[in-house]
């Protein structure tokens, strides 16, 4: 139900805000997905990556060659480019997931910064800090409104994948994984198991938001690979409350807003996420979204 | 202490800021890194009294808050120092290239090998062979037991964490004349040193030491053969330790 009023808020937006709120809230849904599929792995497997940003930027990237150095059309370039990402994902899942905790952590934000190096580097392939320009949108939706649509559709059937995939019972016994992985290894899971299989599907969902984020842009830059991109989808399922289905997107919109209307009044937009950080993590470590339905919690039990 | 701490590269770059700094009024290298050390070992004692400490335990929480103060940090460098990289002149007696067994070294290189060797052998006998390295081991260990025996653990960490800062903003300032100080140096370290300890070992000196060297050698070797591709080959030896032997080559307990 509310997600049906959210959902029809939505459909309708694009008939009453102006271009400016039509490209924003495109640019909310792309970091929704990205931030929701880190929440697979932060909320309900209990894996903090550090490293997410290596998928959206491997398909994007990916994408962006095959167009440009093949000249592959978009329905090849496409599942190529989630191909690549989910083979790469299945390789740095292997050594990811030796370790668990902080040296998991540590394991994705060094692979993923193998990817950034790589792209920053490797000018030959990827023209490093220029980035790759001259890309174009598959279906001709080169408006602001038809984008808005696709955005709109991908990001539900992700966002609603994600939560059957949460929902089944290979979600169940992911979540068992995170509170009592030893209790799940003696019941006959293979936890490492389910943990790779969540890897690579987050990666996968991962790779979906790269590549509606180099079909927005037209354009790709080694920033979507680095440690800041990483960082920011992190920030955004933290603030949103991780474990949560709105949680992401939620805090989705709160660190686009922030850094939309922050970068039209201040240039120091990474200090201000640098405080947003420290200010979120000291003061409200469980996310806006279970504090915020505690809070109703608690008025409801009362009225 | 495993106190997951992201600012480590942040504090890299802000001590060779301040070297730069210093070096302006005081023309000593040597004296501007300790200079430089003390201050960034300032900050860090803040850092940690004041944030850190209330995150105890939690890893998350530690990764994200030095993750946002090392976004501060870059940011404060970028507004004060500026986006142009500043060269860190080598001093005059050490510009001379040295004459070693039929090879030529430069000198510098060499004095900063010398001086790791040091704070290295320094640091290991701190540790490992005096009461306070004994304290601050048995601090990591098991805590809890540690404060019941009358061992300020809360006092020695800090001082750890700082010990840990001075060393990052000395040795920013001491690499200055090879690297100089630029924006992107955090990013261009925190990797570098991720690498070397994931592949030593997590609480392991002499872990840091050997994937210090073999990171080191790799690097160097793969910027002169394969120039585009040297990162990749940077991460190789890691993703090869980490497949045999999860904990590192020297490390306790996994990372």
């Amino acid at each position: 139900m509310r997600w049906g009023v959210l959902l029809a808020a939505l459909v309708a937006l694009p008939f009453l805000a102006g271009e400016y709120y039509i490209n924003l809230t495109s640019q909310i849904f792309i970091f929704a997905i990205f931030a929701a599929s880190i929440n697979l792995l932060l909320g309900y497997g209990g894996l903090p990556t550090l490293g997410h940003s290596a998928y959206m930027g491997l398909a994007a990237y990916i994408s962006a060659l095959a167009a440009l150095k093949l000249g592959w059309p978009h329905w090849a370039a496409a599942p190529a480019a989630l191909l690549g990402t989910v083979l790469v994902a299945g390789a740095f899942g292997l050594i990811a997931l030796r370790a668990t905790g902080l040296g998991f952590l540590m394991l994705t934000l060094a692979l993923s910064q193998v990817l950034w190096g790589t792209a920053y580097r490797w000018v030959s392939m990827t023209d490093g800090d220029n980035g790759l320009r001259g890309l174009s949108r598959p279906f001709q939706i080169d408006g602001a409104t038809p984008f808005y649509f696709f955005a709109l559709a991908v990001t539900v059937f992700s966002l609603w994948m994600m939560a059957r995939y949460v929902g089944s019972p290979l979600g169940a016994a992911l979540k068992g994984t995170r509170d009592q992985a030893r209790r799940m290894s003696a019941l006959g899971h293979d936890v490492w198991l389910i943990r790779w299989v969540t890897f690579v599907y987050a990666a996968f969902w991962g790779a979906v938001s790269g590549l509606l984020f180099v079909y927005y842009h037209k354009y790709i830059h080694p920033i979507s690979l680095s440690l800041q991109s990483s960082a920011e989808g992190l920030l955004a399922v933290i603030a949103g409350g991780s474990g949560t289905l709105a949680g992401p997107l939620v805090g989705a919109a709160i660190v686009m807003l922030l850094k939309n209307w922050a970068s039209a009044y201040i240039e120091r937009w990474n200090m201000l996420l640098g405080f947003v950080f420290v200010f979120i993590v000291v003061f409200m470590p469980e996310g806006v979204v279970p504090g915020v339905k505690r809070l109703w919690l608690r008025f409801r039990s009362r009225a | 202490m495993r106190i997951a701490n992201l600012t480590h590269g942040a504090l890299f770059m802000l001590g060779a800021y301040l070297g730069v700094s210093i070096l302006k009024r005081v023309p000593d290298l040597w004296l501007a890194a300790a200079l430089a050390g003390a201050a960034v070992a300032v900050f860090g004692f803040f850092l940690e009294r004041f944030i850190l400490r209330k995150l105890g335990g939690n890893v998350l929480g530690q990764v994200l808050v030095t993750l946002g103060v090392s976004f501060i940090i870059a940011d404060l460098c970028l507004i004060v120092w500026g986006g142009d990289p500043i060269p860190i002149p080598t001093p005059g007696w050490l510009q001379q290239p040295l004459r070693l067994f039929g090879l030529v070294f430069p000198a510098y290189r060499l004095a900063v090998v010398v001086i790791a060797v040091i704070a290295a052998v320094g640091l290991y006998v701190l540790i490992e062979r005096t009461r306070l390295g004994a304290m601050i081991r048995a601090g990591v260990d098991d805590m809890d037991m540690a404060r019941a025996v009358g061992i300020p653990v809360s006092r020695l960490f800090t001082t750890v964490f700082c010990l840990g800062a001075a060393l990052a903003g000395a040795g920013g300032v001491i690499g200055g004349p090879i690297m100089s100080a630029y924006p992107g140096l955090d990013a261009d370290m925190l990797p570098l040193a991720l690498i070397v300890v994931i592949l030593g070992g997590v609480g392991s000196l002499l872990g840091a030491f050997v994937g210090a060297f073999i990171t080191g050698f790799v690097y160097t070797f793969g910027v002169a053969l394969l120039p585009d591709l040297a990162y990749v080959i940077l991460f190789l030896p890691m993703i090869l330790v980490i497949a045999f032997r999860p904990r590192g080559l020297f490390g306790k307990f996994a990372a």
